[in-house]
């Protein structure tokens, strides 16, 4: 574990000292910024009297929207670009095992997501401020985002291990993440046997009860059971350099 | 100890690397000589432990770096060809990164491995903006972190100035009396100058393993000279045919009614006295008269003469 913790410094140092770091960080400000200064607006304008229904079931829904949109970018370096530069190579000479060079890359853009999340958390605190509202609904949205960011960050470092491309990587895993997003889009298209099989894949209806500002324990294991999945695949690509015979 | 046991890897239908098998024992340096494309490169990596063998064990002080990657990882330095780096990183925070790595106390390992590879000066910068010589070295030094007992050194000197290749070539035997040291290269110079003993590869397969004035002797012989004379090509080729001790005569080149030819020379004949005589007796200017080095290439084709005579 102490071994990841080193690998999780230096890449957030790294993530914090090159401009796409910056680039998706103000992105993502920006981006979720707006959502929550445009939905507020809506809410105040269009006056529903709930607020989880009408402003924090939008915000949480738009959001997740930039989540999916910008973590493949953050994920898309961690692996890929270290095999193209033969840094991966290298570690793998040193005595540290696959898990714990995953774990700590994972553990870095795990960091620098949270600490995304948590200053995209000063709307809603300055709000609070000015006029209180129950918090439940706003921690049961940002609980979904985190356990959602664990799932595409997962997805992101399992297409960057498969490659050497960080625009492969990137496609790979917004490829993965639209179709398990999107994969309910059309219940009746997946008939009467396929339809609720896919609405139980879907990321889209997984999270959609946290954004609703409900954290039902099934949407938590399936998010996390997703993040797993995809962290096994991304050990299991590091790995595979023992049959493949490259590294 | 390095222990190589009949190593044998294929990419594709090419066989990079074919029942290759050495020993390099602690106190020793190892030069590990071969051609572009010899297998040099990807043995080195099969005894680190970056690919994985179709045949054959890769040990490092006894432990096969398949089955037990770890407690083999954790007796070696590896410093690949390509200076592999963290560009962002200064030079001392990535030597920590892999103090940190290689378990390690972070900033005394660093600082040893600074010291030794003479980084002090540019410790504190950062590796993107240094030149390729420098990043080598640097590349070296993550290779030192922690003292590992075995170093595999895949071409040390490449792309360093002669100052520094010569630095390189001093420390790389100054680690030789506590280390297991394997060092690829294909600069024939270089390995009188660091190795205790030389492999030869040759198509991913061993062709000699010997110490490196064993190897020099076999390459000494044929010898070939260079001559240069202001005089008609043709009878410059005819005169120096008929001296004693010479096999062969072929013209190399012709410049301003200058002829240049290569001569073969017997073994254990020196015909330069001859020679000059010959070209002087005629009237001719003689311009040049010197000893071709042999090439890498030449000691292979010797080599290989040697494996395949009878």
């Amino acid at each position: 574990m102490r071994k990841a913790l080193v690998v999780c410094r230096r890449d957030v140092a790294a993530l914090a000292g090159a401009p796409l770091g910056w680039i998706v960080a103000a992105l993502f400000l920006l981006l979720a910024g707006w959502f929550f200064y445009s939905d507020l607006v809506f809410f105040v304008v269009f006056g529903a009297a709930n607020p989880s229904r009408g402003l924090w079931r939008f915000v949480f829904l738009d959001v997740r929207l930039v989540v999916l949109l910008l973590l493949p970018l953050l994920t898309m370096r961690a692996l890929a670009e270290e095999r193209r530069l033969g840094t991966l190579e290298l570690a793998f000479s040193w005595p540290v095992r696959d898990g714990e060079l995953l774990a700590g890359k994972f553990l870095g853009i795990l960091a620098v997501y949270l600490a995304l999340l948590a200053a995209s958390a000063i709307g809603p605190v300055v709000l609070h401020a000015l006029h209180s509202f129950p918090l439940g609904p706003v921690v049961a949205g940002y609980a979904g985002l985190v356990l959602l960011g664990v799932a595409c960050i997962a997805c992101g470092l399992a297409a960057s291990a498969m490659t050497d491309n960080q625009v492969v990587a990137a496609m790979l895993a917004y490829g993965v993440l639209v179709f398990s997003w999107f994969v309910s889009w059309n219940e009746p298209a997946g008939g009467e046997t396929l339809g609720p099989v896919l609405l139980q894949l879907s990321l889209f209806d997984h999270f959609y009860g946290f954004a609703e500002g409900a954290i039902d324990t099934r949407d938590v294991a399936w998010l996390l059971a997703f993040g797993a999945l995809f962290l096994f695949v991304a050990h299991r690509a590091l790995g595979a350099r023992s049959w493949r015979g490259v590294a | 100890m390095i222990v190589a046991d009949r190593l044998g890897k294929r990419f594709g239908r090419r066989v990079a690397v074919d029942a290759v098998s050495f020993a390099v024992p602690r106190g020793e340096v190892v030069a590990f000589l071969g051609p572009n494309g010899a297998g040099k490169t990807t043995t080195l990596r099969l005894l680190a432990g970056v690919v994985a063998p179709d045949a054959g064990r890769a040990l490092i002080d006894g432990h096969d770096v398949a089955t037990a990657p770890l407690a083999a990882r954790r007796r070696l330095g590896y410093a690949p060809e390509r200076p592999a780096l963290h560009g962002d990183m200064t030079v001392a925070g990535f030597l920590r990164f892999v103090a940190g790595m290689k378990d390690a106390p972070a900033r005394r390992a660093a600082d040893a491995a600074i010291a030794r590879t003479g980084l002090a000066p540019v410790a504190g910068r950062r590796i993107g903006t240094l030149s390729k010589g420098v990043q080598q070295r640097v590349g070296l030094a993550q290779a030192l972190v922690g003292d590992p007992p075995v170093l595999l050194l895949d071409e040390p000197t490449a792309g360093l100035d002669p100052e520094r290749a010569a630095e390189t070539r001093a420390l790389v035997r100054a680690l030789a009396a506590e280390h297991a040291v394997l060092v690829s290269t294909h600069a024939l110079a270089e390995v009188g100058a660091i190795a205790d003993r030389v492999v030869v590869l040759h198509a991913g397969r061993v062709l000699a393993d010997e110490r490196p004035a064993a190897l020099g002797a076999r390459m000494r012989s044929p010898a070939r000279l260079d001559v240069e004379a202001a005089a008609p090509a043709d009878a410059l080729t005819a005169a120096l045919a008929e001296v004693p001790g010479v096999r062969d005569v072929t013209v190399v080149g012709r410049v301003n009614g200058h002829a240049r030819c290569r001569v073969e020379v017997a073994p254990d004949a020196d015909p330069r006295p001859a020679l000059a005589s010959a070209i002087v007796a005629r009237g001719w200017g003689l311009l040049a008269l010197a000893p071709v080095e042999p090439t890498l290439e030449d000691a292979f084709l010797a080599l290989l003469r040697g494996t395949e005579a009878p």
